[in-house]
């Protein structure tokens, strides 16, 4: 197992350099960096002194040595906007990224699960065939606009819900909601194929052999079993939730990661972008690895395999 | 004096049916066989031949597309057939229970073997979990695992193969049935542990005096274990009857051809011989005797008529136009010498 | 092969029922009229199109739909926030989506199926870094590297063509890579490399053919996913830049009349989104039905 996790984690290195490698490489292969790195309207003296300050007027591979260096440090640049450093930032607006993706998160799983276990157990009848119009909705439909037509629907017409900002469970509803929704139905497919997977299984057969009611069958033996890919995906999921959260959180103005993201652009504050970036790709990538190490502590299959 | 049966299958079809209901396979088809208490039966046929179908078909638990189209089974009289789903959930791993093929996959891996053994004694005999994990003890100790008490609170990974097998063994009689069938409950082990495990089974059997259903292709098992045989051939039993008469004089030429195809022990001059052809498609079978392309006695009639079951004496039946007359060749002869 | 007998006797209930339930998508004249109809409409949009799509009225800003009150036949479905007919703009939108959804697919097929030719073909080394670099790629949430390669070389329809086709080439570089590998140890691609044939030769004569289906059928995939990222990007602010009309630019747009309850500017280009990306994602499955059977656990 130590192998294992030694080959996994030279991976997870590995990959951590190249998404330093393709946002450096990126930033400066598009144009002159210093025109991002300097606050819109700078004149061609303020671009001198930033090419200076920034190294960007020494050999490449040094610049790239100072860029992982600060990095190393924790130090992802200045905000233009804020005039704050980009980490601090970050982690302040973590914690709310964090709620609402944890609370779609729990919403998408309340959705898909119990759908996708009713498509499977009804194989080919009508509640499959609703679930596959779910799914191809869920899929198809862009969160931004569902979120547009739920602010439509409970806070124009019905007034029910507040259309956007944080505070109250009731701000969290919606976005949760418009964030969910594709999730929930890439869980419904899972949880049905891996459903089905299961009840196809020689040890559902001897279950229901002994004579076990079918609606144990399904709740004890099939269910913990499908449970285990659908658990995994949600892991990498919600990380995912939190970096894509940017259009929902841009249609609520919802204080987290993403809403700082769309500042970043409409301020044209590029260090916050290259750093919001940076973190979401890093946090995946650890991400990945901790589901790695975890499945493998977990499953006894794969700890004797490697 | 002709007692009833623990068992008796008259004229059982079960066919896959396509969504569509266009394709049909006759999986089973018209197949009557009997059991009585204590006995084995042995089941023997190629892969395809329709024997598993046969067994799930006995406790109904049968893939969605697969239909019980007619015919009985009688089990102590009653006929599982016409029994309601809440009454074949008391049957199933109570009166009859059944060992699948492959000891790796019929245990589920996120339990423990205490919980899934004890498993069907909770939920038939309504014990306590206390009472019912004592018993589960107890089984393993049944069928020979070491230190049952530490065994019951692992996981199936943590075991070997045999080992597995025997606990799937200690499930299917955890209830007391008297009916067990197991189907190749063998074929996924060594031949060492193999012929441990079927020494377990007849040891079980005698001490619980069970019957047994016996679904294999190796026709050395059924020398060993069974009184009775059935061979299968594209879902028909084509013949049975007791395993010594029909090893001694089988009558079907597809007995005839099993029977050849075993490599015999010191006698390197007994050539084994294949029998030529595939089994047939079961959705689109031929119209005469479903043997007939490969067999090589096969007259006219063979190809046009499918024979019906003919009772050729001693209990035995076999489907085959020939078979009668073969018998009587037989009896002369006897009668002669 | 095993024996065939024993899948008809004993079909596992999975399978069949997989078959029977992808026939809810067997119909694709709908969606492919759909797609047909939005094809048709961005090409001849400049004959369609009843006003000019980035010009309007400014005394006739926020009108409704024609059939509720204040709103007239000559704006059928409203105006927006500068007078600007909402029915114009849709037509033209449709010619960026499409052009911006078409072309990025080609170009990210064209790199991915490039990439992964030479990554199966060759293995070794080539194959360590470009599969490397794929899962890196791919492990990055599409839409945020999407957001910052957009936010570094600025919006234009083009770059946003680029931008995705750079972003999205990875998922064609796994599979395509995943085809290869086995076509290599075939046949007719050993006596290819037994008759002398070059590298290059081999790969663009005898493999490129035989994986074309496999990145037309993604490419079908990947298109309901494309116009979703571009829409996005234009909602966003990094796509396809304002006074040109795309969709995903007039929900952005529309976002600020939502509260005052001027529906139709969010509604209808959602709702071409939607249409657009079902259809895709529909004709996409059937597709890969019919040409790839392997690919379905897509």
């Amino acid at each position: 197992m130590t192998r294992y996790i030694t080959r996994r984690a030279a991976y997870c290195a590995l990959s951590l350099l190249l998404l330093s490698l393709t946002i450096f490489f990126f930033v400066r292969v598009t144009g002159d960096p210093a025109a991002l790195l300097v606050e819109p309207g700078a004149s061609a003296a303020d671009i001198a002194a930033i090419h200076h300050r920034f190294g960007l007027d020494q050999p490449l591979w040094v610049q790239y040595g100072l860029f992982m260096w600060s990095l190393a440090h924790g130090d992802l640049g200045q905000s233009f906007y804020y005039q704050t450093p980009v980490i601090d930032l970050y982690l302040s607006r973590l914690p709310n990224s964090l709620m609402l993706a944890g609370v779609a998160m729990v919403f998408s799983l309340l959705i898909g699960i119990p759908s996708g276990i009713l498509a499977a157990v009804r194989v080919g009848r009508f509640w499959d065939s609703a679930g596959k119009v779910f799914a191809l909705l869920g899929l198809s439909l862009p969160s931004f606009w569902v979120g547009l037509v739920l602010i439509l629907l409970f806070s124009v017409y019905l007034h029910w819900l507040p259309s956007s900002g944080a505070g109250t469970p009731l701000h969290l509803i919606m976005p949760a909601f418009a964030l969910g929704w594709y999730f929930a139905a890439a869980h419904m497919r899972l949880t049905r194929s891996s459903m089905l997977d299961v009840l196809g299984s020689e040890y559902i057969k001897l279950a229901r052999l002994k004579g076990l009611p079918e609606a144990l069958v399904i709740a004890k033996h099939a269910f913990k079993n499908a449970l285990i890919p659908v658990l995994t995906l949600a892991g990498i999921n919600l990380v995912i939730m939190v970096n894509v959260a940017v259009v929902v959180e841009t249609v609520f103005a919802w204080p987290g990661i993403g809403r700082l993201l769309y500042e970043g652009i409409t301020f044209r504050d590029f260090p916050v972008v290259q750093g919001v970036v940076l973190l979401g790709g890093a946090m995946i990538v650890v991400v990945n690895l901790a589901i790695d190490i975890l499945y493998a502590v977990i499953d006894p299959r794969i700890r004797l395999e490697r | 004096m002709a007692r009833e049966p623990l068992l008796r299958l008259e004229n059982l079809s079960t066919h896959y049916i396509s969504a569509q209901g266009t394709r049909v396979v006759r999986a089973v088809d018209e197949v009557s066989l009997s059991l009585n208490a204590g006995e084995t039966l042995g089941i023997v046929g190629e892969s395809g031949s329709g024997k598993s179908t046969l067994a799930l078909t006995m406790l109904r638990v049968l893939p969605p597309a697969a239909h019980i189209v007619g015919g009985r089974i009688l089990f102590e009289g009653e006929d599982l057939v016409a029994k309601s789903d809440a009454d074949m959930r008391e049957i199933r791993g109570k009166r009859i229970a059944m060992i699948l093929q492959d000891p790796m996959a019929s245990l589920n891996p996120l339990f423990t073997i205490g919980n899934q053994v004890a498993e069907p004694i909770q939920i038939h005999e309504k014990t306590p979990r206390s009472a019912s994990w004592t018993r589960a003890r107890e089984l393993l100790k049944a069928v020979r695992i070491p230190s049952p008490e530490t065994r019951v609170r692992q996981y199936p990974h943590e075991m070997s193969g045999g080992m597995r097998q025997r606990i799937v063994g200690a499930i299917g009689i955890s209830c007391q049935p008297r009916l067990l069938i197991a189907d190749e409950p063998t074929t996924s082990l060594d031949l060492t542990i193999q012929a441990q495990y079927l020494n377990l089974l007849r040891e079980l059997q005698r001490a619980h005096g069970l019957a047994l259903i016996f679904i294999t292709h190796n026709l050395g098992i059924v020398a060993k274990m069974c009184d009775q045989l059935a061979v299968m051939y594209a879902g028909r039993v084509v013949e049975s009857g007791s395993v010594s008469r029909i090893f001694n004089a089988p009558a079907h030429p597809y007995t005839r051809a099993l029977l050849g195809s075993i490599p015999h022990m010191g006698d390197p001059q007994h050539r084994l011989t294949a029998i030529a052809g595939q089994p047939p498609d079961l959705a689109a079978l031929p119209r005469g005797c479903s043997f007939a392309p490969r067999c090589p006695q096969a007259v006219d009639r063979c190809r046009i008529e499918a024979p019906p079951a003919f009772s050729i004496g001693e209990g035995r039946v076999a489907r085959c136009w020939l078979a009668r007359e073969v018998n009587t060749d037989r009896t002369t002869l006897a009668g002669a010498v | 092969m095993s024996a065939p007998a024993d899948v008809i006797t004993l079909p596992s209930p999975p399978r069949t029922a997989r078959r029977r339930a992808i026939r809810l998508g067997d119909i694709p004249i709908v969606p492919a009229a759909i797609l047909i109809i939005i094809a048709l409409v961005a090409i001849f949009a400049d004959q369609l199109a009843p006003h000019d799509p980035e010009v309007g009225k400014l005394t006739a800003r926020f009108k409704p739909p024609f059939w509720q009150s204040g709103g007239s036949t000559q704006y059928l479905l409203g105006t927006d926030q500068l007078g600007r007919d909402v029915l114009s703009r849709l037509i033209f939108g449709a010619r960026v989506s499409m052009v911006v959804g078409i072309m990025a697919v080609i170009v990210a097929g064209v790199i991915g199926t490039a990439l992964g030719i030479l990554s199966g073909y060759l293995r070794g080394w080539v194959d360590q870094v470009i599969m490397r670099i794929t899962d890196t790629w791919l492990a990055l949430p599409a839409l945020t590297f999407a957001i910052f390669l957009a936010a570094i070389v600025g919006p234009s329809m083009w770059n946003i063509v680029i931008i995705l086709g750079v972003t999205y080439w990875t998922r064609y570089a796994r599979v395509i890579r995943g085809e290869v590998l086995s076509l290599r140890e075939r046949e007719f691609v050993q006596l290819a490399i037994v008759a002398g044939c070059s590298k290059w030769t081999i790969m663009t004569r005898h493999i490129l053919p035989n994986v074309i289906n496999s990145a037309t059928v993604l490419g079908s995939l990947m298109l309901g996913v494309v116009i979703i990222t571009e829409a996005t990007l234009s909602f966003l602010g990094v796509g396809v830049p304002p006074p040109q009309p795309a969709w995903g630019l007039m929900l952005s747009d529309g976002k600020q009349g939502l509260m005052v309850g001027y529906w139709w500017l969010t509604v209808f280009p959602g709702c071409c989104i939607m249409l657009m990306v079902l259809s895709a994602n529909l004709l996409g499955d059937w597709l890969r039905v019919k040409l790839d059977p392997q690919l379905r656990q897509l």
